[in-house]
């Protein structure tokens, strides 16, 4: 049973692979990657339910036990990542067939997108930290491609950067695993806790984990954001979709689990630096989407605000703010991938990015506009929708961890995303249409499914928050006590 | 020894961070190959020089040497292989299509 952990890793790759050599059946590629991501999800879904009642199931690599070999578990938290993950990657799939065009159909983009999600499926997964480096590595190797895929001018100049921005962050990776291994001598993560916990977490392991936040934080575009805006909007738009839903959402993950699992026990230290990271990301993602004139500005800045609000709940560390968090970040991955998508389709249809340029997209598209008008509310945290629950969490939480600096940041930020968000509805949606009857451009079909799938799980989420509570419990259970993890991998025997 | 390689290490990581900071792109790609050579002699490193034999049961009875470094290093030199590869063929399209090798150039302010 616990073979299948490894099925979301491996089936893309394999795909991808066979989908290397179908390269002119554009129609094949597009099936064959599609059913895949179905597959995953459902197998995701299914490994979900196991777990439920199970607890974590681990599987050891050709049979050598923890902590000597390198091993995939699976436990809520990662599972439901990686099933939303796979899920948005689907509806982000449908988006492309429909614009993504031949050219890049033909230049392999679907197995690189298979690729991409291979590596983020993988890191979710992994329980050993050189793994996750590796995983870290497939996934960006495939995000440098994506980004770079078409060859224009911007796209060349803006991928550049991102690679060697990401490049430096690897190398930090790589050393901050050299001191780690020079000083608790294993690799896997609940060996690590455990070792940690054993020795107490002396200064020497402080400045390791340190190390890590600089990376994971230059991952996930926490403070470290700078690369984040260019590299972000130049891409097609289901790959900007894919990045913003996906990328930064590893780099949270991994801090999650770097925080809770391994280097819980200075918090003094730590997680009041991620608390003052979370901060200033917040301001400053704020003041970027105010400034931004032209719909991606606003638009990758928003992904800022995202990131500095789920790392409150880390920061703040309570029970509530840990179970928001991990409600905000599923609703965010599917949220931010609706913004993306839309705000694409926008700059398609009137060939302007700059939104005063915009004007009564409502009138030719009404279903379009009310969909934006729904996600716009979701981002804000208006009650039906999926970022309610999350934000009232995190919000309980910072207040019963007395971190009312943080709170008011963080609902602060709430109503800059909604003025941001709210400017691109009035002047770009409502007001005089500039598109005239003649030369409307129709929205695809492929396209607009996957706005509506995307809005109707955003309003499942957000009605059907019941439903996913016994999943969040378990997942935040699991954080909160590390020692459920510990003993699962170093002393589940199989 | 140890204090020596750290050292060297230290050498390695200052000429690369030198190379990185500078405006050419090749330097930039030059800086961050000396950088993870670097980052691979210091795994080496902290893990242990040699202290014992091969780590093969039949070879020896211990005490043996950890053989993990070397396989993180493995890894972790094929990885930067293929970074690199890409980011050279990445450098020659830039420079072809944007007409220039500078990163001062390539900062994308004036036109947009």
């Amino acid at each position: 049973m616990s073979n299948i952990i490894v099925l979301p890793l491996i089936i893309p790759i394999i795909t991808a692979v066979i989908l290397v050599f179908l390269r002119e059946h554009i129609m094949l590629q597009r099936v064959i990657s599609f059913l895949t991501m179905v597959f995953i999800s459902i197998i995701s879904f299914v490994l979900l339910e196991v777990v439920q009642t199970e607890g974590i199931i681990k599987i050891d690599f050709s049979g050598w036990l923890p902590p000597f070999g390198i091993l995939f578990v699976a436990d809520s938290f990662s599972l439901l990542l990686v099933l939303t993950a796979s899920i948005v990657t689907a509806i982000c799939l449908l988006y492309a067939f429909s614009t993504i065009g031949e050219h890049h159909e033909k230049m392999f983009f679907y197995p690189f997108v298979l690729f991409l999600i291979a590596g983020v499926n993988g890191s979710f997964l992994t329980g050993d930290i050189f793994n996750l480096f590796v995983c870290f590595e497939v996934m960006l190797l495939a995000s440098y491609v994506l980004v770079a895929l078409g060859g224009e001018k911007v796209q060349l100049r803006e991928s550049l950067k991102y690679v060697v921005i990401n490049v430096v962050a690897s190398w930090m990776f790589l050393v901050a695993l050299a001191y780690l291994y020079g000083t608790v001598k294993t690799l896997n993560m609940a060996h690590i806790a455990e070792r940690v916990a054993e020795v107490g977490q002396d200064p020497m392991l402080t400045t390791v984990a340190i190390l890590f936040l600089v990376v994971f934080s230059l991952k996930a575009g926490l403070l470290l954001f700078f690369w984040l805006p260019g590299s972000y909007s130049v891409p097609p738009t289901a790959v900007q979709a894919l990045f913003a839903a996906l990328l930064t959402k590893v780099g949270i993950y991994a801090l999650f689990r770097t925080f809770t699992l391994m280097f819980p026990l200075n918090p003094e230290v730590t997680h009041t630096l991620i608390g003052i990271m979370a901060g200033v990301t917040l301001i400053a993602g704020c003041m970027g989407a105010l400034s931004g004139r032209d719909i991606y500005t606003i638009a990758t800045y928003n992904v800022i605000i995202g990131v500095g609000f789920i790392l409150i709940g880390l920061a703040v560390g309570t029970e509530e703010a840990i179970s928001g968090a991990i409600y905000y970040l599923i609703h965010d991955i599917i949220a931010k991938a609706l913004l993306f998508l839309i705000v694409g389709m926008m700059v398609y249809l009137t060939g302007e990015t700059v939104v005063k340029k915009m004007s009564g997209l409502i009138r030719n598209y009404p279903l379009f506009g009310w969909i934006y008008f729904l996600v716009m509310l979701a981002l804000t945290g208006i009650p039906p929708f999926s970022g309610f629950v999350g934000k009232v969490l995190i919000g309980i939480g910072a207040i019963e961890g007395e971190n009312f600096i943080l709170l008011g940041i963080g609902f602060a930020s709430s109503i800059i995303v909604l003025y941001s968000l709210l400017r691109i509805f009035l002047a770009s949606f409502f007001g005089e249409t500039i598109i005239s009857l003649e030369d409307e451009k129709k929205i695809p079909k492929g396209a607009l499914s996957s706005f509506v799938l995307l809005a109707i799980i955003i309003v499942f989420i957000g009605v059907g928050a019941e439903s996913m509570s016994g999943y969040i419990d378990n997942a935040t259970r699991t954080l909160m006590n590390p020692s459920i993890y510990i003993e699962a991998i170093l002393k589940g025997g199989q | 020894m140890e204090s020596l390689m750290i050292v060297l290490v230290g050498i390695l990581v200052s000429v690369g961070t030198y190379l990185v900071l500078s405006r050419n792109i090749i330097r930039v790609i030059v800086g961050t190959a000396i950088l993870s050579h670097a980052v691979h002699l210091l795994i080496l490193t902290v893990g242990g020089l040699k202290k014992g034999d091969v780590p093969l049961l039949s070879h020896s009875g211990g005490p043996f040497t950890d053989a993990l470094p070397q396989a993180l290093i493995l890894t972790a030199i094929v990885i930067s292989f293929a970074v690199t590869a890409f980011l050279l063929v990445l450098a020659y399209r830039t420079y072809v299509t944007n007409g220039s090798d500078d990163f001062q150039e390539l900062r994308g302010m004036s036109d947009e």
